[in-house]
């Protein structure tokens, strides 16, 4: 009990601090480093949403990229200011019934997770039946035929013209509160009855249900949890980057997401975190291989534009072969183990061999 | 434990070998940070361009232009110009990124790029907030430079070629007309959406008799086509990506559609060629830039240039226009000199007359250029002149 | 009421060339699909690096005949072995040391070997397309009446059944076919029975690839401009095609290639309003049929094993 305050104190302090941090990277630091801050940011939003049904409840969905879409257009239609909106729909006009309503952007925000979540909840119905490979397919299905309606539905999302004007949002504090928000809510929500029945059906839904598990409720729930967030996630990459189009919510942007649960750990929340950070930080390093490069005087002709692609795919791959269980498995990072580590510095070390499986 | 230890060795070893490349990189900019940064530094700019992904084609092509530009005029008031190339991978977020970077990391004091618009705007909100001017290659989408007083382009605008077509396409004695839009693709949406307006005021309602759609990456347009043939349209407007068109105009030449092909200017790449074959011999497109006669000593000089560095291979339409987006940017450096990119802007901004690839370019309000557009042929894989269209002398706007 | 419209406005020659058309897409789907399926059977995972498979060898056949200037013929069975040994390689590296991990990781280790294939191919042949060399005889037109049809689309069938009948003779009536099947059914009891699972997963992966050769072949000559990412949506909707005859049986995945060749023909022949959702078919067909028959129109009846 003592523990718990403790740690929620520590939680509480820990989040104030980077608040503060935030708020500092708002004031001082450049637009660029400030804008891998956010994406940062935003991808730990996805990537925690992925989690929640592909680490958690063990189901494999590949529908991410959807989500984000409906998100990302509920900012794109209604966050335009009324007056820039007949520079957008230059071509098309856009529907009479939403030319002129106008939302913050919070509410946009909301309206796109909770589209999402809704989507999410109509299309898990019949999908969540399904296991592994089916579902993953499945649901990659429906991220298409959501991006094709969007392509389709010019009047109302301008189709492939995209939107811009979109007000833009590259404040690291409003990123990282909506982040932080995020996290606590599925931390939150993981560590209830849900969560552990998430986990209960992961690592066995005959067991699960036999213990009384409703399979289709808790599956159908972390579905559209992760939509929700999924939603909100494709809202602020909306906004971060000012304009939207459908093209950019083709499947494989859910591959980004993938990656970062892999490399985080599939089923750990702040693997996740961690996840994020290194596959955005790291993909902006790894630019140095696009470069020429030249080794006292002769260029290497191995260093050209795409060389970052094929070397971060190497890298992905040896994580996936041989560290299967990304940074944290499926262990958190908690209090614990950082005052442990914090008191002694050298026994984690000896310990981590038995991570894990 | 024995593969962890291994795999810690591998990555501690990919580590050391990106933080090698990292130092050589650095070592290469050093001799410019020693010297006094106003003085005798080189002057950067920044090249943002989908190098991979599914635009890498167009990107590597303007590419070309670019650097062969900057071959041919390395050097601005006695200083050396060094170009910053960044690789967006054809994703918008990349995108961001990367102009940032751009800005922010390497100081470039104007940026050219990109190809595609949507990559364009996703950069369109950072150049505005840092105040430094870029140009776009071949974004044609009127979105891109519209409200952003910080980007200018060097290609045309999506209404401007799509009435352009529709003027030739009447003249042409074309009475009713169909389309074949790539519905995923801003530009042949935008061309296809103001052809359609423009060639209804000329040749009446309901001369446009069918309008199909196809999907990026689509193989097979063999349905929209025998649906087109029954339709029995005396021309076709299929504007869209040269990969995509080449294999549309293939099949319907496969199907037995004898009707002209029209299209826009990205058509205008040896692949398209290539790839095409005898079959798109006879197809019109629009242009800013052509090849066979050099409109001016510039034209000349980058003809010359591209023959000797690529040996085979006619120069495209998109090449001339990064080309030309580079004389853009150094003509303006010129004039506002290399230090403050404000100032760049503003004379980018009053560019007027200046001699290009594709003739004379002026700059408007938005940003945009106005200029003449040719009409093109394939004549025997050759990219061959048919007409000249004036802005002015359209019959519809 | 449209649609009556439609087929009332259709003319027989239309209806005709459009019939041709969905025989020769659907027939060029289900080479391709034969080898996604052929994997699922033996290793139950999704190949997602297939579609990859399939882009390097259309990349093998290119430089074979252009850069090499090795005759068709040979050029096309260097690209077979070549492609067979691409697939071995892969299954090899990326497949085999996750052969006890969790379902999911292989699935992931898939997806990023597709990725790498895409990446070094982008890297190594640049993303602008190639264009596939044509062949004299299969690149010609056949006019039958009104209707036009490209030779190598009266090709693509044949060679899919010659194909399919090599297959169920390899597999239902050669000792190899019948360790396949084994292996198949109960991975665990074929080891035991002494079944060399890594060799049958090495054949089986051969084939699979130098099917794909086959249909990348077969592709690049009907659809020539070959780039790095040719693969992606075919490959989806090969798979799909495989899903749909019912995963895992050959059979199927020819069916499966054909009504959704087919459906995507027609529905823009019926409904040419709905052309742009012509790439949705695929994927509205998969979530019908996941729905009411989740084993596909042949899959067996299997209960899920605890």
């Amino acid at each position: 009990m003592n523990h718990n305050k403790r740690n929620i104190m520590l939680t509480l302090a820990a989040l104030v601090v980077l608040f503060g941090l935030a708020c500092f990277v708002q004031a001082e630091v450049d637009s660029y480093i400030r804008r891998i801050v956010n994406l940062c940011l935003i991808y730990a939003i996805i990537g925690l949403s992925m989690n929640v049904t592909n680490g958690f409840a063990g189901q494999f969905s590949l529908g991410q990229a959807g989500f984000m879409a409906i998100g990302a257009y509920m900012v794109g239609i209604f966050t335009v200011p009324v007056e820039l909106r007949a520079d957008v729909f230059y071509a098309i006009p856009m529907n009479p019934h939403l030319v002129n309503v106008y939302m913050p952007l919070w509410m946009a925000l909301i309206l796109g997770g909770v589209l999402a979540a809704g989507i999410a909840g109509l299309i898990g119905t019949p999908v969540l039946r399904l296991r592994g490979d089916y579902l993953a397919i499945a649901t990659l299905g429906f991220s298409e035929i959501i991006r094709i309606i969007i392509t389709n539905a010019t009047s109302i999302t301008n189709g492939a013209l995209g939107i811009k004007n979109i007000p833009p949002l590259n404040d690291v504090r409003y990123i990282f509160l909506a982040t932080a928000i995020s996290y606590v809510l599925i931390t939150l929500l993981l560590n209830s009855s849900y969560g552990r029945a998430f986990k209960a059906i992961r690592e066995d839904e005959i067991a699960a249900e036999a213990m009384g598990i409703n399979l289709f409720y808790h599956k159908n729930l972390a579905f559209m949890v992760s939509a929700f967030f999924a939603g909100i996630g494709g809202g602020l990459y909306g906004a971060l980057l000012g304009t939207v189009d459908p093209k950019n919510f083709l499947f494989t942007l859910t591959y980004n997401f993938l990656l970062i649960i892999v490399l985080g750990g599939m089923g750990s929340v702040t693997g996740s975190m961690f996840g994020a950070i290194i596959v955005t930080a790291g993909l902006e390093y790894l630019r140095v291989f696009d470069e020429p490069l030249e080794l006292m005087g002769v260029a290497i002709p191995l260093f050209r534009p795409g060389l970052r692609m094929v070397v971060f795919s190497i890298l992905l791959m040896i994580c996936v072969l041989f560290w299967r269980h990304g940074i944290m498995g499926t262990n958190e990072l908690t209090w614990e183990k950082i005052i442990h580590f914090v008191k002694h510095p050298l026994a984690g070390f000896r310990k981590k061999g038995v991570q894990g499986k | 434990m024995k593969t962890k230890k291994f795999v810690s060795a591998l990555l501690a070893s990919a580590v050391a070998l990106s933080l090698v490349a990292g130092c050589g990189g650095g070592d290469k900019k050093k001799p410019d940070e020693k010297k006094p940064a106003a003085a005798a530094g080189a002057v950067k700019v920044g090249v943002f361009l989908p190098l991979t992904g599914d635009n890498a084609a167009g990107g590597e092509l303007e590419l070309r232009g670019i650097k062969l530009a900057n071959k041919l005029h390395p050097e601005i008031n006695g200083k050396k110009i060094e170009l910053v190339i960044a690789d967006n991978k054809s994703d918008k977020a990349e995108s961001a990124n990367v102009v940032a970077r751009l800005i922010e990391k390497d100081k470039v004091k104007v940026i050219l790029g990109s190809y595609g618009s949507s990559l364009s705007m996703a950069a369109g909100n950072i150049v505005k907030d840092s105040k430094v001017p870029a140009i776009g290659t071949s974004c044609t989408n009127p979105q891109v430079t519209k409200g952003n007083e910080y980007y200018f382009r060097a290609c045309f605008i999506d209404p401007f070629q799509g009435t352009v077509m529709a003027n030739y396409a009447f003249k042409k004695g074309a009475k009713k007309v169909a389309i074949v839009q790539e519905v995923s693709n801003d530009y042949s949406v935008g061309l296809a959406k103001f052809f359609k307006e423009a060639f209804e005021k000329l040749a009446g309602p309901g001369s446009v008799v069918d309008i199909a759609n196809y999907q990026t990456g689509d193989k097979d347009f063999t349905a929209q086509l025998t649906n087109l043939k029954a339709k029995n349209p005396d021309a076709i407007f299929a504007p869209g990506n040269f990969t995509e068109s080449a294999l549309l105009v293939k099949q319907a030449r496969q199907l037995g559609i004898k009707v002209p092909f029209m299209g826009g200017d990205t058509w205008e790449t040896q692949d398209f060629v290539n790839v095409g074959g005898k079959d798109v011999d006879g197809v019109a497109f629009s242009s800013a830039f052509d090849s066979t006669k050099a409109a001016t000593p510039e034209a000349k000089a980058f003809l010359d240039a591209y023959a000797k560095e690529y040996k085979g291979e006619q120069p495209g339409g998109l090449t001339a226009l990064a080309y030309d987006s580079y004389l853009i940017a150094l003509n303006a450096m010129k004039a506002a000199g290399v230090e403050d990119s404000k100032n760049i802007r503003d004379a980018i901004a009053s560019t007027k007359d200046l001699e290009t690839t594709t003739g004379k370019t002026t700059l408007n309000a938005d940003g945009d250029p106005i200029k003449s557009a040719v009409i093109k042929t394939v004549k025997d894989g050759k990219f061959t002149y048919i007409d000249m269209v004036n802005p002015g002398d359209l019959k519809v706007k | 009421m449209e649609l009556f419209q439609a087929i009332a406005n259709m003319t027989a020659a239309s209806f005709a060339q459009h019939m041709v058309n969905g025989i020769s897409l659907g027939s060029l789907y289900a080479l391709i699909a034969i080898g996604y399926t052929m994997v699922y059977g033996i290793l139950l995972m999704i190949n997602f690096a297939h579609a990859d498979i399939v882009m390097m060898a259309c990349y093998f056949a290119f430089f074979g005949i252009t850069a090499f200037h090795i005759p068709w013929y040979l050029t096309f069975i260097g690209t077979i072995i070549a492609t067979a040994l691409l697939g071995v390689t892969i299954e090899r590296s990326a497949y085999r040391p996750l052969r006890d991990a969790p379902k999911n990781s292989v699935l992931i280790s898939a997806i990023g070997a597709s990725f790498l294939l895409e990446n070094l191919a982008n890297y190594i042949f640049s993303g602008r397309p190639m264009n596939f060399p044509e062949i004299p005889f299969l690149s010609s037109i056949i006019t039958v009446g009104s209707i036009k049809i490209q030779a190598i689309c009266l090709f693509i069938p044949v060679v899919t059944v010659i194909c399919l009948c090599i297959l169920l003779h390899i597999v239902n009536h050669t000792k190899t076919g019948m360790a396949m099947r084994a292996v198949s059914k109960d991975y665990e009891i074929a080891r035991v029975m002494g079944v060399n699972i890594d060799n049958i997963i090495s054949i089986t992966f051969a084939i699979g690839s130098a099917l794909a050769a086959v249909g990348a072949i077969m592709w690049g000559i009907r659809y020539p401009g070959i780039t790095p990412y040719l693969g992606v949506m075919p490959g989806l909707k090969c798979f799909i095609a495989a899903v749909v005859g019912g995963i895992g049986n050959i059979k199927g995945a020819v069916i499966g290639g054909f009504i959704l060749g087919m459906g995507e023909i027609l529905i823009v022949a019926f409904f040419p309003q709905f052309s742009g959702y012509r790439d949705a078919f695929a994927f509205i067909v998969l979530i019908l049929i996941l729905f009411y028959k989740p084993t596909g129109l042949l899959g067996e009846k299997t209960t899920e094993k605890v």
